[in-house]
This record gives C-alpha cells, structure tokens and sequence, in this order.
C-alpha cells in the first residue's frame, strides 16, 4: 500500500510541474469572484483616491478639475485638519498605553491558577464582540450628567460631578475610558497566547537560582513577550487611529469638535460636505502617517531589543 | 514557621489577585447589566438619583414601545439578510480563491499572493470614498447591493484559509485525481469538509463584522427600509434621546445575536482573535 501510494504521488507531481501553464485557467476560474471585487473595491479605489486627491469634485459635477497640490496645501493650513489629528493623537496616546497595561495584567493573572477562569474570560471578551454603536449608546447613559452610574460612583468616593459629554477635556477622557473598555479584550487574548508560548522550565530554573516574583517578570517574561506585545502595539495603534463608530454615537465629535477625530472628519467632507477631493487628499495623508508610524516602531523595535519585527 | 510564613503570604498574594480580577471583570460587564435593567425600567425608576440597579417593576413592554417607536424587526430582517449573505459569500469566494493558492501551480502566484496580502494593511478610510463612487456609477446607492456585494471577497479570509488548506495532506486529493475527479468536486467534497474548524472561524468572525459594522452602512443607505440594526439605532439615539429605556432596549436587541453566538462558539472567536494575530 504505501509504496502503491508514494507511486501515485510522484507521477501527480510530474504532471502538475508540466502542467503549470495549463492550470493558469483554471486558476483564473477559481480565483475571478475575489479578483473582481477586490479590483473593484480596493484595488481602483487606491489609485482613484490618489487621483481624486490632486482634484476638485463634488461627486455630482460631470468632471474633475484638476488643482494640483491645492488640497494638500489647504489641509495643512487648515486649523481644523491640526485640531483633527491633535485628537487623534491624544485619543490613541491615551488608549494604547492603558490599554496594553490592563490586557497584559490581566493576562498574566489568567495565566495563574485562578478560580472560575471561563467566566472572567467570557466577561472581559464580552465587550469585543458587540457592537460599536449599542456600546457607545450604554456608555452616554452611563456617562449621563445628572442620572449616571459614573457621576454617581464618583459622589461615592467624594469626588465632584462632571459633565462627562459637554466639557471638551472630560469627553476625551470618557472616549478614551470606553475605548480601553472596549478593546482591551483582544489583547488579553493575544497576550494570554503569548505566555502559553513561553516554556515552562525558563520559570522553574528562576525559581531555582530564587528569583522572585518581579525579577522573573522582568528577566522572563517582558523578553519573551517582546514579539507580542510589540505586534499588539502596532496592532493597537492602527486601530485607535481608526476610531469612528463609538465617536460618532457617543459624541458625535463634539463638544467644539473636541473628539473629531481624522476619520470622522474625512466622513464630513466626503458624504456631508462632498469634498470628494480634499477628503481624498485627507485619508492619504492619515495612510501616510500610520505607514510612517509602523516603519519609526519597526526601526526603533529593531534597535532596542535586536528583534526581527514582520 | 518560616514556611507557614510564606504559605500564608502566597495564599494572601492568591485572594488579592482573585479579588483584583473579579474586579476588573465585573466593571468590564456592568455596562451590561445596567443596560439589561434599564431596558426593563419604568421611565420612573430612570431618572432617580442616586440610580437604582433593580427596577421596583420590569417593564418587558419597552421591547414592544421601542419596535412600535421604530421598525426594528425590518432593521433586523436587513442586517440578517446582509450579515448572512456576505458570510456564505466569503465562505465560497474566499475557499475558492484559497484553493487556487495553496494548490494550483501558475504563473505569478506568488506576486498575486504578496499584494493580496500588502493590501490589508491599507486602511479602509483609503478605499472608502472610491468604493462608494463605484456603486454610485452602478446606480447601486441605497440598495442591499450596495451593503453585500464589497463585502464578498476578503484577503483576510482567504489567507486564512489558504494557511489551513496548505495543511492538509495532498495525498487525499491525489487519489481523487486518479478517481478522475475534477477540481472543483475535489475542493467541495475533500478540503471543505475538512477545513470546518477554519470555515467556522472566518464565518463568525465575517458574520459579527457585517452584523456590527456601521459607517460603510451609514455612508451607502439613505431609506428607512433598508437599514440595519445598527443604523437603525444610531437614528434612533437622535430621535428619543434620552428615552433611555427605549435606547437600552434597542441595544439590546442590536446585541443579542452577536452575544448568543458569542457565547456558543466562544472558541472560534479566540481562534479568530489569535489567527488574526499570528498573520502579522
């Protein structure tokens, strides 16, 4: 049987090797439903918003009206498009850090023995997976002034009222509670998978030579982990930049545009305002800061902790 | 003694953690339950201070006043509809082009394969105004069209899958081959039964995207009838807006179904969260 099978293996092997320019229609065939979505949708799409963006369009006007670097020039000298990506700075520098602080710990512990475990994973993945938009609609109750749980829990502890939604600085902060509140969820996932991964006899040989609890942390654990939490970092970093949904619900950029963030102003002027062009020239300049973003975490992981990052 | 000593600072060290994380976990699922009491609340029992957790009476009537206030059983027929048919639709496209991947040998694969790939990394913010002119010129705006077709092809999916085809042994399709066996009956009768771990990943993870997403359903339906769940509700907010029990009754309802397959296939979901992970 198994010399029967090992026969049958190398003649398939010949024929597919001559068969190679044979099979591009077959290929072709299988391969048609994605090509033509994907080249419909992301692939024109890319070139035509690189297009659009040296452009003046309104999207019901016959024609594009070429203007060069004009919408590029008007963005930056634009106080509202610096306000826009002030935002979404301070939004990602405040979610990302805190955010990866709580997943990790609360990683760590799972990985103990703990009692109960599949209830707490449940609970602290059970924000992940609803939707945005109920989410955002929970917390502005939450988040309510004069009837809210936050308000309330805060007068517990002697702590003054705020006017969560209508101050601009407590409404970034509340974006940026539920943000965390959100999202941490994943990253506890992937840095639970991340400490499975680190052998068991790195802890034990520790605790020979008596390391503690904080030195094995230290000298383990973070080096270890390094791979993880950088890839959750970078991962982290996209996504906050990419918030849209909970902002639009729960505070709909306001107050005095205090939580508009790059994608939220993109929307605006593309499907309110109909500045297909500038819009354009708008979300290449938000690619462009995330590609450089990505590459300035890669160089400085690379330099830091010797690591091959991708 | 000096071990007693340590045993008891081990087990004081083990109830802190246990009260820490217990901690955590019920801040994390409180929005919930405020949200599960609130939706049952007379309008009485909301506006107290200091609020009250449990309602003096449950008012299961919200439900029926918030699908009277809007037509959330029509919102949720369409995001069923679309969240049903761009999964089958990413199951059959993205297996098929994961076949031609991981089995058929042609020319530029790998190149086709490696800007598949380079493109998830462009956010969609790039895509976004574009792909909406494209259904603008088909005259597709407001139309289910407009919410299901973009969605039925993904390289996320396909590379999942590709990665899991490229795992089972060839030798069974071989042998197929020899059967006379064509392509395509091999891919349906011999990988796609054995990939249902991988199928079953990209389907909940496909189905609770399109069920959740919002903005490319906001950016591409105008009319009442075709909006989903999630429209439905965010239209919903700017009408009743504080009718906090109307509003907490509809978010329920906008996240039962993820919830109840949330809690049922729990694992596919972590695979998905770690899949996802690995591919960077």
């Amino acid at each position: 049987m198994p010399s029967k099978n090992a026969g049958i293996g190398k003649t398939t092997v010949i024929r597919r090797d001559r068969n190679s320019k044979k099979n591009i229609l077959p290929a072709l065939g299988f391969l048609s439903p994605t090509l033509v979505i994907f080249c419909t949708f992301v692939l024109f799409p890319v070139f035509f918003s690189f297009y659009l963006s040296f452009h003046k369009w309104n999207m019901f006007s016959s024609g594009q009206e070429f203007i060069g670097l004009a919408n590029y020039r008007r963005l930056f000298s634009d106080p509202e498009f610096w306000m826009v990506l002030k935002n979404t700075f301070i939004y990602t520098i405040g979610t990302v850090p805190l955010n990866m602080v709580i997943s990790l710990l609360t990683a760590i512990i799972l990985n103990r023995q703990i009692a109960g475990k599949r209830f707490l994973r449940t609970a602290i993945f059970t924000p992940v997976v609803i939707s945005p938009v109920a989410a955002a609609l929970i917390w502005r109750w939450i988040y309510d002034p004069n009837f809210g749980l936050l308000n309330y829990l805060m007068n517990l502890v002697g702590l003054p009222a705020v006017n969560w939604l209508n101050e601009p600085k407590a409404a970034m902060i509340a974006l940026i509670i539920m943000g965390v509140w959100k999202t941490y969820g994943t990253n506890m996932v992937l840095f639970s998978a991340g400490l499975q991964g680190i052998p068991d006899h790195y802890y034990e040989a520790a605790e020979i030579d008596g390391a503690g609890w904080w030195s094995k942390f230290w000298n383990i654990t973070m080096p270890m982990l390094t791979p993880t939490t950088f890839f959750i970092m970078i991962m982290s970093m996209i996504s906050s930049f990419q918030v849209f949904d909970i902002v639009y619900v729960l505070t709909s950029g306001g107050p005095l545009g205090a939580t508009k963030v790059m994608v939220f102003y993109i929307y605006e002027n593309a499907f309110k305002f109909f500045e297909m062009g500038y819009a354009s020239a708008v979300a290449y300049v938000f690619f462009a800061i995330l590609a450089v973003l990505t590459v300035f975490q890669v160089k400085f992981m690379q330099t830091r902790a010797g690591y091959e990052a991708v | 003694m000096n071990i007693d000593f340590r045993k008891s600072g081990r087990i004081t060290k083990d109830i802190l953690l246990h009260i820490l994380i217990y901690a955590l976990a019920l801040a994390t699922i409180a929005p919930f339950i405020w949200m599960l009491l609130t939706s049952v609340k007379d309008i009485g029992d909301i506006f107290v201070y200091p609020p009250k957790w449990l309602p003096s009476k449950f008012h299961f009537e919200n439900y029926r006043r918030a699908f009277q206030a809007a037509p959330f059983g029509r919102y949720y027929l369409n995001s069923l509809l679309v969240a049903l048919t761009v999964t089958i639709g990413q199951l059959i496209t993205c297996s098929m082009a994961a076949y031609a991947f991981a089995r058929l040998q042609f020319k530029g694969r790998e190149v086709l394969f490696y800007i598949f790939l380079g493109t998830m990394m462009i956010p969609y913010q790039v895509t976004m105004i574009p792909s909406f002119m494209v259904l603008y010129w088909l005259g597709w705006i407001d139309s289910y069209k407009a919410m299901i077709v973009p969605g039925l092809a993904s390289a996320f999916g396909t590379f999942l899958l590709r990665q899991f085809f490229l795992t089972i042994p060839k030798e069974l399709e071989e042998a197929a081959y020899i059967d006379g066996c064509g392509k395509f009956r091999v891919l349906w009768q011999i990988i796609i039964p054995l990939s249902k771990p991988a199928l079953a990943t990209l389907a909940i993870f496909t189905f609770m995207g399109t069920f959740n997403d919002f903005i490319w359903a906001l950016i591409v339906v105008n009319s009442d009838h075709l909006r989903t769940v999630q429209l439905g509700l965010a239209i919903f907010r700017d009408r009743y807006i504080t009718d906090w029990d109307l509003l907490m009754a509809g978010s329920v309802m906008a996240t039962l179904p993820i919830l109840i397959v949330f809690f049922f296939a729990q694992k596919y979901f972590i695979k998905g969260i770690t899949l996802s992970g690995i591919k960077g």
